[in-house]
């Protein structure tokens, strides 16, 4: 297993290395000179030359690149050119809020997602069934930013039962803040894992070791969850990961929609500001995350099926 | 009648009638088609059917509330919001259209290559596009967005980029898979010219895939194309897309909620629509699925 780890490692460097390398071309290379940008079209010649300097922008493209992989993987993310503070600390005073939504959606989506989506291929084609799969359509349809806004219009503006902007402090108020948010992520979850159930445990149950299980007379809830459900988590924990993925995408808009801190308000909002230093290690955070939780994904697909490790 | 004339040729599978049948003659695939035409029409007809100039600002009438002259009220620039939103589809559609062929063209072209020639280029390709394919879209849309600018052809060029490594990656393994079938066996034994192979017998077989694919995507598109509006980093107003509609929507939800409820609507229904048709076409391509 620490073999198979090793192995899945060092298969990511490449990953993030070609990563770093598309961030440096898409933010040094393409049309927008950063120097313009930051100090604005008037700028005096003599200010630009000043920019450039300090930025290293006058230096040859390689040595540039050798200087930003260096910068990147010691965490070295300079300053930002709006704020003036450590691009590290904003990363650290945002990054928890994200990680905190992330989670509370993913464990509502998943509470609420596996039982609805067995309910539903129990009952198949009859009105749960039916009903589920209604609003899975509906889930895989709706804009995740329309649906906050939906939430954010009925529940904080006219009824006034939630905050509308920010995320709190303290837990109690943190808690009270992310409901609406959570559960803008978590509905559109619950229509994608349930699906997922649904269709891995429907597939399960056509096999040929269900049939035999009723054949011999276990009873109808073993046959669902020892014979089905166990033999659909493995399609089903592919999901997850997916999810995990789709819920932090999401995120981005969410924390827009709520005004919540985030690292994804924090990325949109330096790329409105044209704060490259902030653009880039917010990029680079966000594919580091979606590279490690690739890497957990297949972690846990070789613990579920150790079939996997010997490959 | 010589011995060879009697040799069966193998036949190649018939796609078409299949998907058309099914689009056409399900109820739930006939009301999306007739939804999207509806759209269409409108999104084509738009300068005939807004009853306003979607950018003139009336300070005389902002933030309206519904009325006879303003069927959804307007915006706090005093612009209809039923304008808005008939123009706002011409931008949201045409991209959510235009990019996910784009992206099946390159895409496309680079699968059945990698797929048919194998070696070098294949190694090549499956690695970009594993990589890439790692990354949720609406994140490597945010990289190209931040690097180009919003606009309308650079959201295309965004959307293209995020949607081609799905594409390549489809193409290539049923290409594989494809190379494989008697009637391509059949065509290289009998010394048919690799170009003439890879056309005429690769491309209509890989076709149905990709064209189920193409509609699922356009539906992902369009609702990309809204989220990087949505963003800011999409369609710039004071054009109007239905991504930035809501954008501009939530900054003034206080005097009013109807331009989110209707883009909104708008948005979620074409969606919807067009899933109906790519599920249904898959569906009957893939009768076991479901």
């Amino acid at each position: 297993m620490a073999r198979y780890i090793f192995v899945r490692l060092l298969d990511s460097i490449p990953t993030i290395f070609l990563v770093f390398t598309l961030v440096f071309i898409a933010l040094r290379i393409l049309p927008g000179d950063p120097a313009i940008a930051v100090l604005g079209d008037y700028a005096r010649p003599e200010s630009i030359a000043r920019f450039r300097e300090q930025f290293g922008l006058n230096d040859p493209l390689w040595l540039q690149f050798l200087k930003f992989l260096k910068d990147m993987v010691t965490l070295n993310f300079g300053n930002s050119f709006t704020k003036g503070v450590p691009v590290m600390d904003l990363i650290k005073y945002n990054l928890p809020y994200t990680i905190e939504l992330t989670i509370v959606a993913m464990l509502i989506g998943i509470a609420g997602g596996i039982p609805l989506g067995v309910w539903a291929a129990i009952n198949r084609n009859k009105a749960p069934d039916v009903g589920f799969r209604t609003f899975s359509l509906i889930g895989y349809a709706i804009p995740d930013f329309y649906l906050g806004a939906l939430l954010l219009i009925i529940f904080a503006l006219n009824l006034g039962l939630f905050p509308i902007t920010g995320a709190g402090s303290g837990f109690a108020e943190r808690m009270h803040h992310i409901v609406l948010p959570a559960t803008t992520l978590a509905l559109l979850k619950i229509a994608f894992i349930g699906r997922l159930a649904r269709t891995s445990l429907l597939e399960v149950l056509g096999k040929d070791f269900v049939r035999t299980a009723r054949a011999k007379g276990a009873r109808e809830p073993r046959v669902i969850y020892r014979h089905g459900l166990r033999n659909a988590l493995m399609p089903l924990s592919t999901g997850l990961g997916l999810s995990v993925l789709s819920t932090l995408s999401g995120s981005v808009a969410v924390e827009l929609v709520f005004n919540r801190p985030g690292l994804g308000r924090l990325l949109i909002d330096a790329i409105s500001e044209r704060d490259y230093p902030v653009i880039q290690a917010g990029i680079i955070i966000f594919a580091s995350i979606v590279v490690v939780v690739n890497l957990l994904m297949e972690v846990v697909y070789a613990l579920i099926d150790p079939r996997i490790r010997v490959k | 009648m010589s011995a060879v004339d009697q040799v069966r040729v193998p036949q190649e599978p018939k796609f078409a009638g299949t998907i058309v049948k099914s689009v056409f003659f399900t109820p739930a695939g006939a009301i999306a088609v007739t939804v999207i035409l509806l759209f269409a029409v409108i999104a084509i007809f738009a300068p005939w059917i807004a009853p306003h100039d979607p950018r003139a600002q009336s300070f005389l009438s902002v933030n309206a509330q519904p009325s006879s002259t303003y069927w959804l009220g307007t915006d706090q620039f005093g612009r209809d919001v039923l304008s808005r939103l008939i123009y706002g589809s011409r931008n949201s559609l045409i991209i959510g259209f235009l990019s996910p062929v784009f992206a099946a063209l390159i895409g496309g072209t680079l699968g059945v290559l990698a797929g048919y020639f194998g070696g070098i280029i294949d190694r090549v390709v499956t690695r970009i596009i594993d990589m890439l394919m790692a990354f949720p879209e609406l994140l490597l849309a945010i990289l190209i967005a931040a690097a180009l600018g919003g606009g309308f052809w650079n959201v295309v060029i965004v959307l293209t980029v995020a949607f081609t490594p799905g594409f390549a990656r489809v193409a290539r393994a049923t290409t594989l898979s494809v190379k494989e079938e008697p009637y391509v066996e059949a065509a290289i034994a009998a010394g048919v010219r690799t170009p003439m192979i890879i056309v005429r017998h690769i491309v209509p077989n890989i076709s149905a895939p990709i064209v189920v694919l193409l509609t699922l995507w356009t539906a992902s598109a369009i609702r990309l194309e809204a989220t990087l509006s949505f963003l800011g980093i999409g369609t710039q107003p004071p054009a109007a897309s239905w991504g930035n509609i809501i954008r501009e929507g939530l900054s003034n939800m206080f005097a009013t909620s109807w331009p989110i409820l209707t883009a909104g609507l708008a948005i979620t229904i074409v969606v919807m629509a067009i899933s109906i048709i790519g599920d249904t076409m898959r569906d009957a391509l893939d009768p076991e699925i479901n």
